[in-house]
């Protein structure tokens, strides 16, 4: 995981951006990339855990610099350090990527720079940006198609809900307003602790997706789809790049184009099937789509005769793979 | 008069059940006096303080059910110490040394102890029905004592209490011979419950109708319950978590079907929206429905139960039901008469999901709505006159806005004119609670209009010491008003102090009353216990009659200053 690399973006930086308010958003930005590393990748602490600590150590200084950085100087950040990013990477990332996980998607914004990550705010940007699914509201009028910036909100807005400058708790300081039971206050509180908790764990439904044939694997958040037409768009739209780039394996690609795959993917001859909690493979389209959401392990894409049992291979790959 | 004898006015006198009608006839004669006194088997004492037990044994010899109420109504909101009183023991361990033979004692906002438990288990042979609200200082000890010793206990109903749960077996404590129940809640304990003795519980007692559990109790559990009390009439659901694709959830959608008697539904501490479709076979019989703990059910899930409850006449709701989610109540629940929606942000951080609209919609829809009471983010004059237009029956109207002084979005004027529309059209308001931005015209209205109105708090009112006046001077039939941050001073206070002593009590908080003011009202008024609640102990430095007092409480009483006031607890 290469870290954050900061002469190359100071050099690209145009310059009448004031570097003091320069230097104060990248170190919002490494304070973000460590805590959320820390979040997504320590082991022994949960996710609120480390949010809260986390919240609590940079609430203030968040809550002054992003009123200073928020409007042009993030922007124009993400922006410049976003483009090199992508720039920078794209051609790397081609390289050595069979076997990691990477989201390289041509339309770029999904810089592969700055590790997990960028990886997890750029897989969220690319499938709002491809899909227009918001998932929290844009806050002050910033460029929504400046993905980078909707991701940071993104990840920004999930963690800072509690200390959100936006909706000051003042009012919440009056003793005894709004006037309701403090046993209904504590119910309330433990109901939401429960379930948010229980929620955050699934909160991202990221499921691995294999394609047959392709060379390597993605990665969707079933989360950010509400039916499985949506899904399927973005299924479609995922493994088309591989038409457009010159990656991946030969021969079955050449039939990969966007339109095709669609069709493919509706008709007969790919099968698109899940591995369900218990392990066995389904065909995806029988249940309701929340339930498919809650059960769903990972996404196969398989080739039709495959699916039918013909080819035994595919019964040894099923095995293989759950 | 005295042309029948006693026992036939006796007789009479039995159909008069209701406390006010059977006090008028106290009030007679003598005769009747007596006749009435022997022959009252149930008594409401509104203020615990009021009255002593003694006092109360004296008159009331035939006494089978008491009800006690402590603490004043802004106890509820943090605003009274804990420990500032209505305690039960003393009302307890006189009623045990007397002969009364208690059957029933119902508490609200009392401090209640597990000695008092066990002393009210051990000294009442045919104690029956136990039913405590919103009390404190118990634990399942207590409990358990209590389902020990009363053998013909037919009610345990625990709402809304903080119980100090210490995971005892308290449900095994019922003894094998126990057959009687009719009633069981405790929905409000947080620990967990001996599941089998829950389930054996429930199978020996034929005659139960009211069964509301607790988070602890799993769906399977619940599954088996429902199976062995399919005659229940009011179910509350702990826990609803479960895979509806498992073989549980089957049989509880066989066992939910089986229960055709269920009018009340309430619950749902945990739940998972996608198992709601078990339910639907009964939603068409409720008649109350609250989901007022339930906040992992709303949007579509939520609408599609609710279009499923035509005959729903209570709905307590969260605001997570969106003003779209009250426009399917509105066109689905015809009968409604009593809605509450609460905050589903209680720490008010400012985002209810409900406003004005949502309550102009369930008004025209509804028109039978009697009782509101309703946490939002604004409200609006049109909208409550239209409320007002709509619903004249309106006999409870609590409006909450959770920003407390938010004028009119719309035309940025005070709430005035709204709540002046409600009291006009709504002849027989008895309960009101305001808020948003109001000056001395919202009393000017409240005084002139609502003459029924006996209770009435306010907060964050008003300009000047009119508004008190208005409303002291106008509402003839007033019982409890509670006030916290408005401008009131010495000058309303004590403009007419007799009027206290046709009241219940007064509270007033953070206005402009001061110790000289408070103190002239006691001396005035012997029959008043005016207690100043001194928290940071200032008074005692400094007690100086300008000084303004943060929170006053006077009330009635027969039995001048109660002994048992803390230390911060000045009465005058």
């Amino acid at each position: 995981m290469p870290p954050l690399q900061l002469s190359p973006i100071n050099s690209s930086k145009p310059s009448y951006i004031p570097i003091p308010i320069l230097i104060i958003t990248l170190s919002i930005l490494c304070l973000l990339q460590q805590n959320l590393f820390l979040l997504y990748f320590s082991p022994f602490s949960s996710k609120h855990q480390t949010q809260k600590a986390w919240l609590q150590q940079t609430a203030k200084k968040r809550k002054q610099l992003e009123k200073e950085a928020m409007g042009v100087g993030l922007k124009m950040t993400m922006k410049g350090g976003g483009g090199d990013h992508v720039g920078g990477c794209d051609k790397e990332k081609m390289g050595f990527e069979e076997t990691e996980l990477r989201l390289g998607l041509p339309g770029g914004g999904g810089g592969g720079g700055d590790g997990e990550v960028v990886r997890k705010r750029g897989f969220s940007e690319t499938v709002d940006l491809k899909l227009n699914l918001s998932s929290k509201q844009d806050t002050s009028g910033i460029d929504p198609n400046d993905e980078k910036v909707k991701g940071l909100h993104q990840e920004k807005n999930l963690l800072l809900s509690a200390i959100d400058p936006a909706k000051p708790p003042a009012k919440a300081q009056v003793v005894g307003w709004p006037p309701v039971r403090s046993f209904r206050k504590n119910m309330l509180a433990t109901t939401t602790q429960k379930s948010s908790s229980e929620e955050s764990g699934e909160k991202a439904a990221l499921v691995k997706v294999s394609m047959d044939g392709a060379p390597y694997l993605r990665k969707v958040d079933l989360r950010m789809y509400t039916s499985y037409h949506q899904l399927s768009d973005a299924l479609a739209k995922m493994f088309s790049s591989f038409t457009i780039g010159n990656c991946g394996s030969q021969g079955m690609k050449d039939f990969m184009n966007e339109s095709k795959l669609m069709d493919l993917l509706n008709g007969s001859d790919y099968v698109p099937t899940y591995e369900d909690k218990d392990g066995d493979w389904m065909l995806v389209g029988d249940v309701p789509w929340e339930m498919f959401v809650e059960s769903c392990k990972r996404l196969r894409i398989m080739k039709g005769t495959e699916a039918i049992g013909l080819a035994p291979k595919a019964v040894e790959k099923c095995k293989k793979r759950s | 008069m005295n042309y029948f004898p006693d026992e036939v006015l006796e007789h009479v006198f039995d159909f008069i059940t209701s406390h006010k009608d059977r006090n008028s006839v106290s009030l007679v004669c003598k005769s009747w006096y007596k006749i009435e006194r022997c022959s009252r088997q149930r008594v409401f004492i509104g203020n615990c303080y009021s009255i002593s037990p003694e006092r109360l044994i004296a008159r009331f010899p035939g006494l089978k059910s008491l009800t006690l109420k402590g603490k004043p109504h802004f106890a509820d909101f943090n605003l009274v110490p804990h420990d500032w009183g209505g305690f039960v023991y003393p009302w307890i361990k006189a009623l045990a040394k007397s002969r009364i033979g208690l059957e029933e004692l119902r508490l609200k906002r009392m401090v209640v102890s597990d000695e008092s438990l066990e002393l009210l288990s051990k000294s009442f042979v045919n104690f029956k029905s136990l039913v405590l609200v919103s009390c404190e200082g118990f634990t399942t000890d207590g409990l358990a004592a209590i389902a020990a010793n009363c053998r013909f206990l037919r009610e345990l109903d625990l709402q809304e209490n903080e119980v100090d749960d210490h995971r005892g077996h308290w449900l095994s404590c019922f003894p094998e011979s126990c057959t009687s129940l009719i009633s069981l809640n405790f929905a409000c304990l947080r620990g967990e419950v001996n599941l089998g003795a829950l389930e054996r519980l429930v199978s020996r007692s034929p005659n139960l109708k009211s069964l509301r559990l607790n988070r602890a109790v799993p769906l399977d559990t619940l599954q088996k319950l429902l199976m062995r009390a399919p005659q229940l009439v009011d179910l509350g659901i702990g826990s609803y978590v479960h895979d509806p694709f498992s073989e549980v959830y089957n049989k509880l959608k066989i066992a939910i079907q089986r229960c055709k008697s269920i009018r009340s539904l309430s619950g749902f501490l945990e739940v998972a929206p996608h198992c709601m479709s078990a339910i639907y076979p009964i939603c068409g019989n409720l008649t109350f429905l609250n989901l007022s703990y339930a906040p992992g059910l709303h949007g579509n899930k939520l609408m599609k139960l609710i279009q499923h409850c035509r005959k729903l006449q209570r709905l307590w709701i969260l605001d997570c039901i969106g003003d779209k989610g009250l426009g399917v109540v509105a066109l689905t629940c015809k009968e409604l008469q009593e809605l509450r929606v609460f905050p589903s942000d209680p720490f008010g951080a400012g985002n209810a999901a409900v406003t004005e609209e949502g309550l102009v919609l369930v008004s025209a829809g509804c028109p039978k709505l009697n009782s509101l009471l309703y946490f939002c983010q604004q409200m609006t004059n049109a909208a409550l006159i239209t409320v007002a237009k709509n619903c004249p029956n309106f006999i409870r109207f609590r409006l909450c806005i959770l920003d407390p002084i938010k004028p009119d979005p719309v035309t940025n004027q005070p709430l005035d004119e709204g709540f002046g529309a409600i009291v006009q059209s709504c002849k027989g308001l008895k309960r009101l609670s305001l808020s948003g931005l109001l000056t001395d015209q919202v009393f000017l209205y409240i005084g002139m209009y609502a003459e029924q109105l006996e209770m009435l708090s306010i907060a964050f009112a008003a300009d000047s010491d009119k508004g008190m006046l208005y409303v002291l001077n106008g509402c003839k039939k007033l019982r409890k008003l509670e006030i916290r941050d408005c401008p009131f001073g010495d000058a309303a206070l004590l403009e007419d102090v007799g009027k206290y002593e046709t009241m219940r009590s007064l509270w007033m908080s953070s206005c402009e009353v001061t110790l000289g003011g408070c103190k002239s009202v006691a001396e005035k008024m012997p029959s008043l216990n005016v207690e100043i609640i001194d928290e940071c102990e200032q008074m005692e430095f400094n007690l100086v009659d300008k000084q303004k007092v943060d929170k006053m409480y006077l009330y009635r009483t027969l039995v001048g200053h109660r002994k048992d006031a803390p230390e911060y607890v000045l009465i005058l």
